[in-house]
């Protein structure tokens, strides 16, 4: 008799479905998966050693970069914990507008996660659909913080400014018929608000386009039912937060049990799988993108209503504005000592948590009184996810596989960090 | 028990009375609860603290080092203010200031290290921080707790490689984050902002080579501490006059 062995397949790290730059070495039984030893750190940045060398809030930036898709969600952690440790608290209009993009950001999460994972499943049309619609939330984006992307939008003490009253319009160019253009211009007639609120209503139905193409497709259900299921005791174990561990049953969400900013007064639910197979947690996901809608829509009604400050009035954390500063001698020394030196956080440390579209995103952070971090430590919930790959894969087809990191929800830049 | 805020005090009395004598110190910063456990309680503590009714931290969020050399040093106070360059007088060794060659000599300075734990129950919505302090600072050893929670494997492989914390009973501790063959542990605060080797692709060799960093390491913004009224508020006329100052 032939002797059969076990054999080794590198995955990654270029492979397309590896999202990013995962290398996977899987020991292979013909075509089943006896063990997954991810190797990480590929894209590792030293982001919280950096963020030791430098002032507070010059570090705001390097948090878009970590979860480069869900970018305010993790400046929101990080603001978080410095506010926490200076013990200020941001005006109520900066605390709705950070509900408002936090759940943009969440939506914008998702989209790009059900594009991605089609595509890794064989699902074209979805890719096209989801980026489709994630363009107009970066639209909105830009029209806050100037970045399509990486915003730097949430300062300690509020937000870096008051959303815009007027949206950009798109020109007619090479790449532009004036007819598109003229359809394109039709929600960018009035402020971003009136802007996101025609968004909002078009995106509710949008997902129910998503779900004709792909909840009862048989090659979708074929993929994702059964694949990589993880019991709700196992899910607590291995540290799973966010949708992974919903769609586990676990009713746990930071923004119901442990709520901040404006999470409190708004009005939504939170899904709940059953199975805690791919396709629950696929479900979980479908059904909070329909909640963000919800919440965004309540954002930008209360938002219309109360008009206010956005930013702390402590010019210790915040710049004057530039006509103070002109003006004003204190101002002028304020805005001096902000920019070259920073400000200096009392002594002591904090946990501050978000619920990010992957889970729960926290900023452990010690400051010994100076005016830069001691210790910044960045919990990402991708890490704790991709650690437990071994356990999901195991017994599961190489196909499989990439279902698995699909449902994951991994990206690079917060695991890696 | 005053010196806990009155949410804490029910989670303070449980924490107590399920750990005895195993807990060094607990303490409440910014609301949030810190546990000091010493590292031959360490395991059977957060046993404990996962098993126990009213308690059942079911979930341990994170876990990461912390590296205390240098706490509370200013680059501020010097001699004289230079008239060219990035220093800006400050001829202190800070972090970020020097590169591989010219790294400061790493001090054993007691409780140098820390491993620090957020642990959460998702059962019963609590919060809390441990803390252990490895007993030597040049080869610091904590007990693994990847049997208690299995989400601490990646963790403190991660503390490891990052600080050189080495946790005893691990089942797999490799270097985690850094490229395969690095020396050192850079989270470290003797270890160099810049790095220590540059990696790049050689035409001539037809392969990857590595070669001492050249950048020239620099800080823009000198450390500064400042205790005045802006962030001590009403402390600062409680204090005595500093000395020296």
């Amino acid at each position: 008799m032939a002797e059969i062995k076990n054999y080794t397949l590198n995955f990654g790290p270029q492979h397309p479905a590896a999202h990013g730059v995962l290398r996977l070495i899987l020991e292979m039984d013909g075509e089943v998966v006896q063990r997954a030893d991810p190797h990480v750190g590929l894209l590792h940045r030293a982001t919280e050693k950096l963020a030791e060398s430098k002032p507070y809030n010059q570090s705001i930036g390097y948090m878009d970069r970590l979860d480069y898709v869900s970018m305010m969600c993790n400046e929101h952690a990080y603001v978080r914990a410095i506010e926490q440790l200076l013990g200020i608290e941001p005006p109520e209009r900066a605390q709705w507008i950070r509900t408002l993009f936090d759940e943009i950001t969440r939506l914008m999460n998702h989209l790009m996660w059900l594009g991605a994972n089609g595509l890794d499943l064989g699902a074209m049309t979805l890719f096209l659909y989801c980026f489709r619609e994630r363009e107009y939330l970066l639209d909105a984006y830009e029209a806050v913080s100037g970045a399509r992307m990486h915003a730097t939008y949430y300062r300690p003490g509020g937000v870096y400014r008051d959303l815009p009253e007027e949206m950009s319009r798109l020109a007619e160019s090479r790449f532009r018929k004036a007819s598109d253009v003229k359809r394109m211009n039709e929600w960018r007639e009035g402020s971003l608000l009136d802007y996101l609120e025609q968004f909002m209503a078009y995106q509710a139905e949008r997902i129910d386009d998503y779900e004709t193409l792909v909840t009862d497709n048989r090659i979708w259900k074929q993929r994702n039912v059964g694949i990589g299921a993880v019991s709700p005791e196992r899910a607590r174990q291995l540290g799973f937060t966010g949708p992974m561990l919903r769609g586990s049953g676990v009713a746990w969400d930071l923004r119901k049990k442990q709520p901040y900013a404006k999470y409190r007064e708004v009005d939504f639910d939170i899904p709940v799988g059953v199975n805690g197979d791919c396709y629950d947690r696929y479900l979980v996901r479908i059904e909070e993108m329909r909640q963000s809608v919800r919440i965004c829509q309540q954002c930008i009604a209360w938002l219309r209503k109360n008009p206010g400050a956005v930013m702390a009035g402590n010019y210790k954390v915040a710049p004057p504005s530039r006509k103070e500063m002109k003006d004003d001698m204190e101002a002028l020394i304020h805005h001096f000592k902000l920019f070259t030196e920073g400000y200096c956080v009392p002594e002591g440390e904090t946990y501050a948590a978000v619920e990010a579209p992957k889970g729960e995103f926290g900023c452990y952070m010690i400051s010994d009184g100076a005016n830069k971090p001691f210790r910044v430590h960045l919990r990402a919930p991708g890490f704790a996810h991709i650690s437990s790959m071994d356990e999901m894969a195991r017994g599961h087809m190489l196909s499989d596989v990439v279902a698995i990191i699909g449902t994951q929800d991994i990206v690079f830049g917060e695991i890696d960090r | 028990m005053s010196d806990f805020s009155e949410r804490n005090q029910p989670l303070v009395k449980r924490v107590k009375e399920t750990l005895g004598d195993k807990i060094g110190n607990i303490r409440e910063v910014r609301k949030q609860l810190i546990a000091e456990i010493a590292p031959a309680d360490w395991i059977e503590s957060c046993r404990l603290l996962r098993d126990t009714d009213g308690l059942e931290f079911d979930t341990m969020i994170d876990l990461c080092g912390v590296d205390y050399l240098g706490y509370g040093d200013d680059e501020w106070e010097t001699a004289e203010a230079s008239g060219s360059g990035f220093s800006r007088g400050v001829d202190h060794l800070g972090p970020g200031r020097f590169d591989w060659e010219s790294r400061p000599e790493a001090e054993a300075i007691p409780n140098r290290f820390a491993v620090v734990v957020q642990l959460l129950s998702t059962r019963n919505n609590l919060r809390v921080r441990l803390r252990c302090y490895p007993d030597q600072a040049d080869l610091p050893i904590v007990p693994s707790i990847v049997d208690v929670w299995s989400s601490a494997n990646w963790y403190e492989r991660e503390a490891f490689d990052l600080f050189g914390i080495v946790f005893e009973g691990h089942p797999d501790l490799r270097r985690i984050m850094t490229d395969y063959g690095f020396i050192g542990h850079p989270f470290r605060k003797d270890f160099p902002l810049i790095g220590n080797v540059t990696v790049r692709y050689d035409e001539d060799k037809g392969r990857v080579v590595y070669e001492p960093t050249e950048i020239e390491p620099r800080v823009l913004v000198p450390r500064v501490i400042r205790r005045d009224s802006r962030y001590v508020g009403d402390e600062l006329d409680k204090r005595e006059a500093p000395t020296g100052g």
